[in-house]
């Protein structure tokens, strides 16, 4: 498959179709204390935008510094999800978060993505889009007016969004689904369908919470390397979480492994291979091995609260 | 994929055969009617009842051919009354029921009257709305209103509350304002919800209809088929009340599944695929 979204004939004007937040640095701060100050604006103006990049004077996309963040559960006791994530991730790169189930990454993703406030700590980043792990498409809207949701959000009309979405169907192996409804799909076009949707929103930090683990063993492996292709071609600065080492590191820059809840991150690793990459490639296995153990140590002392770091 | 593909032989077949399958999908109602048509024949023509208590159906339905123009004309205002009642009670209900969503400060302060609304016995009112409108529709459009919001608003206010908040925080993250989250988001969520509350409001309209025609005087030679049994009531002539009360019967049955089409309409996607055990 050819990738080169965006600037395939149909879509003459690339910035358009990214959107103007393209490889953008809207960089939003949160500072500490949920109670403290409202938020920042997200959806900055275009100049605003410009101006946080420039007083960023940062080449990251995200800054994670010594996050912490507890929540409520239904009963109302209290679960520390995080305590102290540091975590940084320069623009065009690609980061992916492991760790067991429970360990707070999507909290992580959702503190990224401004969803939630951290109760310490600070976290700095880029506009940020949330694939979830379900692809959660609408089932009232056809498959390209999903995919184009973010465009209608963004002002387009109707028509002009589908245009735009359905421009880039072909390249995900789509066409001819555009009008199909989503449970008409295959889990595998689901998630294509769910994935556009995230780059259309144009912005410049994708963060994919678990996108292959819903699928079947082929399907994710092609889905894998049509990602690692997809990235190839189009750099994208993505946070991207699994529970699979293997997948963390055929697809990722630096793999991130959290220890079980409080999550906190007790390795961090390079990943300086050429892609495409293999799970079958020595080289990977190696590294997942590393990763195994560190996954085993943070486990042992996921309990005893202070010696996380001491792993780094 | 096979949603795409041509369909298989048998299946173009059996459309060919699709009128007739609808047809033979209405028999079981059909042969219970008919059964309980029966009993109520043998029941009344055994000498139980007098025909002023219960006549027997064959009586009613002479009534009925004899008495075709007089129902036609009060159907006619009874349906008009149903139909717009039943749309304004769509329309207040949906419109509060995503107010009640938006503002927990309304919740808190419609929903416990909305509840205590449906315990006001319309006969109690009916002279005051007759002092206020008159002898027209506008009364008893207020008491079917009345009787028919309550369903929807509930069956609606539950839809919105069922939208799963993953989808909001996707939403959110997708750049969408409040505005265009309850847009792209809820309201289309809570359609089918909606539509169940308004198979219950049609269903509670027409008896509805017949309560607004009871409690609120009317004048006129054709005053709704509730006016016309409770007069025939009084008259004795028990064969034509239950002659239009079949009528009423059939036009509830009729403006159900009409309303069940618009449905298919409205939000094919909600339309259940159901898992189905050989």
């Amino acid at each position: 498959m050819a990738f080169d979204w965006g600037l395939t004939p149909a879509n003459a004007d690339p910035s358009n179709l990214w959107g103007n937040a393209r490889g953008g640095s809207a960089v939003q701060t949160q500072t500490q204390s949920r109670e403290g100050q409202a938020p920042p604006a997200r959806g900055l103006s275009q100049a605003a935008a410009a101006k946080w990049a420039g007083d960023a004077q940062s080449d990251h996309a995200v800054r994670l510094d010594a996050v912490s963040h507890a929540y409520e559960d239904r009963r109302g006791s209290v679960i520390q999800a995080l305590a102290g994530v540091s975590l940084h991730a320069p623009r065009g790169s690609v980061l992916a978060v492991v760790g067991p189930s429970g360990c707070g990454k999507t909290t992580l993703l959702e503190l990224i993505c401004g969803l939630q406030q951290p109760d310490a700590g600070t976290v700095e980043c880029d506009q940020a889009v949330l694939m979830p792990q379900r692809d959660l498409l609408l089932p009232w809207l056809s498959a390209v007016d999903n995919a184009a949701l973010a465009l209608r959000i963004a002002g387009d009309s109707r028509a002009r969004a589908r245009t735009r979405g359905a421009a880039l169907f072909e390249e995900l192996g789509l066409s001819g689904f555009e009008r199909a409804r989503p449970r008409e799909l295959s889990g595998g076009m689901r998630q294509r369908v769910a994935f556009l949707r995230t780059l259309l929103s144009g912005k410049p930090l994708l963060c994919l919470d678990e996108p292959l683990s819903a699928l079947d063993a082929i399907t994710r492996q092609e889905m894998q390397e049509w990602l690692t292709g997809a990235l190839l071609r189009e750099p994208r600065t993505v946070m991207i979480v699994t529970h699979d080492v293997e997948e963390a590191i055929v697809l990722a820059d630096r793999v991130a492994v959290l220890s079980p809840r409080p999550g906190r991150v007790v390795a961090e690793l390079t990943v300086g291979l050429p892609r495409p990459r293999k799970r079958t490639d020595p080289e990977v296995l190696a590294l997942r091995e590393q990763a195994m153990r560190a996954l085993q140590m943070g486990a042992s002392v996921g309990d005893s609260p202070s010696s996380g770091d001491s792993l780094r | 994929m096979s949603s795409r593909e041509t369909p298989p032989k048998h299946a173009r077949k059996a459309y060919r055969f699709a009128f007739a399958h609808r047809l033979a999908r209405g028999l079981p109602a059909a042969l219970l009617a008919l059964a309980l048509l029966g009993a109520w024949e043998a029941y009344v023509d055994l000498g139980s009842v007098s025909s002023i208590v219960l006549p027997a159906p064959h009586e009613v339905a002479a009534e009925a051919w004899s008495n075709a123009g007089l129902l036609a004309a009060n159907l006619e205002l009874t349906a008009q009354e149903v139909g717009l009642g039943v749309l304004l009670a769509l329309v207040l209900g949906f419109v509060l029921g995503v107010l009640i969503h938006l503002s927990p400060l309304l919740r808190r302060a419609v929903y416990p009257l909305a509840v205590g609304s449906q315990a006001v016995p319309v006969a109690l009112i009916g002279v005051l709305l007759v002092f206020w409108w008159g002898f027209g529709v506008l009364p008893k459009l207020f008491v079917i209103v009345l009787i028919c919001f309550f369903p929807v608003v509930v069956t609606t206010v539950d839809g919105l509350a069922a939208v799963d908040p993953d989808q909001l925080k996707l939403l959110r993250t997708l750049g969408a304002s409040r505005w265009q989250a309850l847009r792209f988001g809820e309201l289309p969520a809570a359609i089918p919800a909606a539509l169940s509350g308004a198979r219950i409001a049609l269903a509670v309209g027409v008896i509805g209809a017949y309560i607004a025609e009871t409690s609120t005087a009317t004048s006129g030679p054709y005053a709704g088929l509730g006016h016309q049994i409770n007069a025939d009531i009084n008259a004795l002539q028990t064969p034509r009340a239950y002659a239009a009360a079949a009528v009423l019967f059939v036009f509830a049955i009729a403006c159900f599944y009409t309303l069940a089409l618009a449905e298919r309409v409205l939000a094919p996607w909600a339309q259940k695929q159901r898992g189905e055990f050989p």
